[in-house]
């Protein structure tokens, strides 16, 4: 091993990997692209967050069906984006619903991540027969349409939070574990593993502390992408009425809901259109950016 | 060659058979709870259950019943539908038909509009009309189909009241109605197919051949014609094959959206009705055609390609 090499080896502190963390979002700037999608993002974030102090009603209250945006309810607030055929107020509705998507899809895809990375590690490190099945257990689970396979997977064991969670680990993580075995596989004949596997490190803790960290630019990249298919996904259930049982707001159940009367009350059901697209947006930008910077260094 | 048919083949089969199989546990068996329920509702007796049960051939053993399942299927027996009450041949055939137009006029007309902007974006990768396009697509991707059909209503069926806002083709077919379907389905995918057209095109543009040709004094149209285009459109073949796959989620939700009377509509009525035969068949029907498709894809590009196909 040549002293080169040795200088290669990352320095996996804590401290120092939280400051560069910090470091490359200040990178962002230099991608316009990037701000755009992070601050779309934060913004949503922040409507999640504040949404008790930003919706002046109960999302679920029924108090004035069919206003148009702007009416003034009888209690002295404002309904800014109006009511729907229930009377309970949009705006409130779609705030709240944004904690709703915020929850779920980070959740789903942290889960479809932890599998497929454990699975991925797996594959791409050992190789041999556990790489042979892993790979061809995910060849037919997207050789599937995904939609078709959460259809039949929510129709039969129920829509509900906990569930759909479920259906997207399921469909998604094969598509992760190729990714991290591709970058596994890369990885794993880098001298600072073969220094791991001298020292007697364990394979868990070269896996986990010298590949993954190594594999991160692809996997945050790919994750803010799937962050926003996750997000139309869970909005694309609510449509077809397999998502998160009523009442609670859902983006993708308020336009299944109000779409029949979309020519009378167009607002109804363009709101929440409005808010799922800008979210999915923003991810989809800040994926773009966040691509940019890693390609220029 | 032969053996890499005999290979895709093989792996289309197997594939097929574990799919029924899980199909088969996750409908059929008590996995996810009872079949008889699912059928006949939460308020039937035990005894019709049972005689359900019983008439249905639910007490023999599940080896012995998946064997029966996939020897009909296999001979074209594809079982009844509860809710159609009627075979389920008849009601699966019209509806794929159906979604076969849908599907040949989105691939009619994404096809050349995602190449010929991946292309134009690729030929000077950075320059404002890549960065343009590729924003562009972005967007376009970012908005899923159920929001897209929504804005189209609005500004085409409400707004500029041009368009029907269902495709329902009661009265016949309609050229008209499947506008809107195919403009959603076109909007939410060449995004994806511009993007990876652009990165082959910009692969090849940095080539040495490229580079040989501009420098012996080729005007550039016939560079990038007679050089670039051939070798930048392999990888395009594969991505607009594997598109298929995501047609088949998209057709979901745009037939529901505009009651198109499709495959993807039948396969979303079979699974709220719990008409299990009928979903049976549509899911293999949905598997056939998205891993022929990759099977199609494959050897299509080994054949493309002669660095693999003299290999």
């Amino acid at each position: 091993m040549t002293s080169q090499s040795m200088s290669k080896m990352p320095s996996v502190k804590f401290g120092a990997g939280i400051w560069r963390a910090i470091k490359s979002i200040g990178l962002l700037r230099e991608s316009w692209v990037g701000m755009m999608g992070a601050s779309l993002v934060l913004f949503w974030v922040l409507v999640a967050v504040f949404a008790p102090w930003i919706a002046h009603f109960d999302p679920n209250a029924s108090i004035q069906p069919f206003a148009k945006p702007g009416t003034m309810s009888s209690f002295g607030y404002t309904f800014w984006l109006g009511t729907d055929h229930m009377g309970r107020d949009l705006l409130s509705r779609i705030v709240w619903g944004s904690r709703t998507v915020l929850f779920y899809a980070p959740l789903a895809t942290l889960s479809a991540y932890t599998v497929g990375i454990l699975m991925g590690l797996q594959a791409g490190y050992r190789g041999g027969l556990v790489d042979d099945i892993l790979s061809r257990i995910s060849d037919i689970i997207l050789s599937f349409p995904v939609l078709v396979l959460y259809i039949i997977v929510i129709a039969t064991i129920g829509a509900s939070g906990f569930n759909i969670v479920i259906a997207i680990t399921f469909a998604s993580s094969p598509g992760i574990m190729r990714i991290v075995r591709g970058l596994v596989l890369d990885l794993r004949n880098r001298d600072y593993v073969a220094a791991a596997q001298t020292r007697g490190e364990s394979d868990w803790r070269i896996m986990l502390f010298e590949i993954l960290p190594n594999a991160r630019g692809p996997l945050i990249v790919d994750a803010c992408l799937r962050l926003g298919y996750v997000i139309i996904t869970i909005g694309v259930l609510g449509f077809l009425g397999l998502g998160l049982p009523p009442p609670d707001p859902d983006w993708g159940g308020m336009v299944n809901e109000t779409r029949q009367m979309a020519m009378v009350f167009p607002y109804m059901t363009l709101f929440p259109c409005i808010a799922i697209s800008s979210l999915i947006l923003g991810f989809n930008l800040l994926a773009d950016g966040l691509r940019e910077i890693s390609l220029r260094d | 060659m032969a053996l890499l048919l005999l290979k895709r083949f093989g792996f289309m089969v197997f594939t097929m058979i574990v799919v029924s199989i899980i199909l088969f546990m996750l409908l059929e068996t008590g996995l996810t709870g009872d079949p008889a329920t699912r059928v006949l509702g939460n308020f039937a007796s035990d005894e019709q259950k049972e005689l359900w049960r019983d008439q249905q051939g639910y007490n023999q053993p599940v080896v012995l019943r998946y064997a029966k399942w996939l020897g009909h299927f296999a001979t074209g027996d594809l079982g009844t539908s509860i809710r159609y009450k009627g075979p389920v041949k008849e009601v699966l055939l019209p509806r794929l038909w159906n979604t076969a137009i849908l599907g040949f006029w989105t691939f009619a007309i994404m096809i050349p509009l995602s190449l010929i902007l991946g292309v134009l974006s690729g030929m000077k990768e950075g320059s404002l009309l890549d960065r343009g396009i590729s924003v562009f697509g972005i967007l376009t991707t970012s908005v899923p189909e159920f929001a897209s059909a929504v804005f189209f209503s609005a500004l085409f069926v409400f707004g500029l009241k041009w368009l029907p806002g269902t495709s329902s083709m009661i009265s016949g077919f309609e050229f008209k109605q499947l506008i809107l379907p195919v403009m959603v389905l076109v909007v939410y995918d060449f995004g994806y197919v511009a993007r990876m057209t652009r990165a082959s095109m910009a692969e090849v543009m940095t080539s040495q051949y490229i580079r040989t040709a501009v420098l012996k004094g080729l005007p550039y149209k016939q560079v990038i014609i007679r050089h670039a285009l051939r070798n930048a459109l392999i990888a395009p073949f594969t991505v607009i094959m594997l598109q298929i796959n995501w047609l088949l989620s998209g057709v979901i939700v745009v037939e529901f959206f505009f009651a198109y009377k499709g495959f993807g509509a039948l396969i979303l009525e079979a699974s709220l009705n719990n008409d299990i035969a009928l979903l049976e068949a549509c899911a293999m029907v949905a598997v056939v055609v998205a891993v022929g498709s990759q099977t199609i894809a494959d050897i299509g590009y080994t054949f493309l390609n002669p660095r693999i196909r003299f290999s």
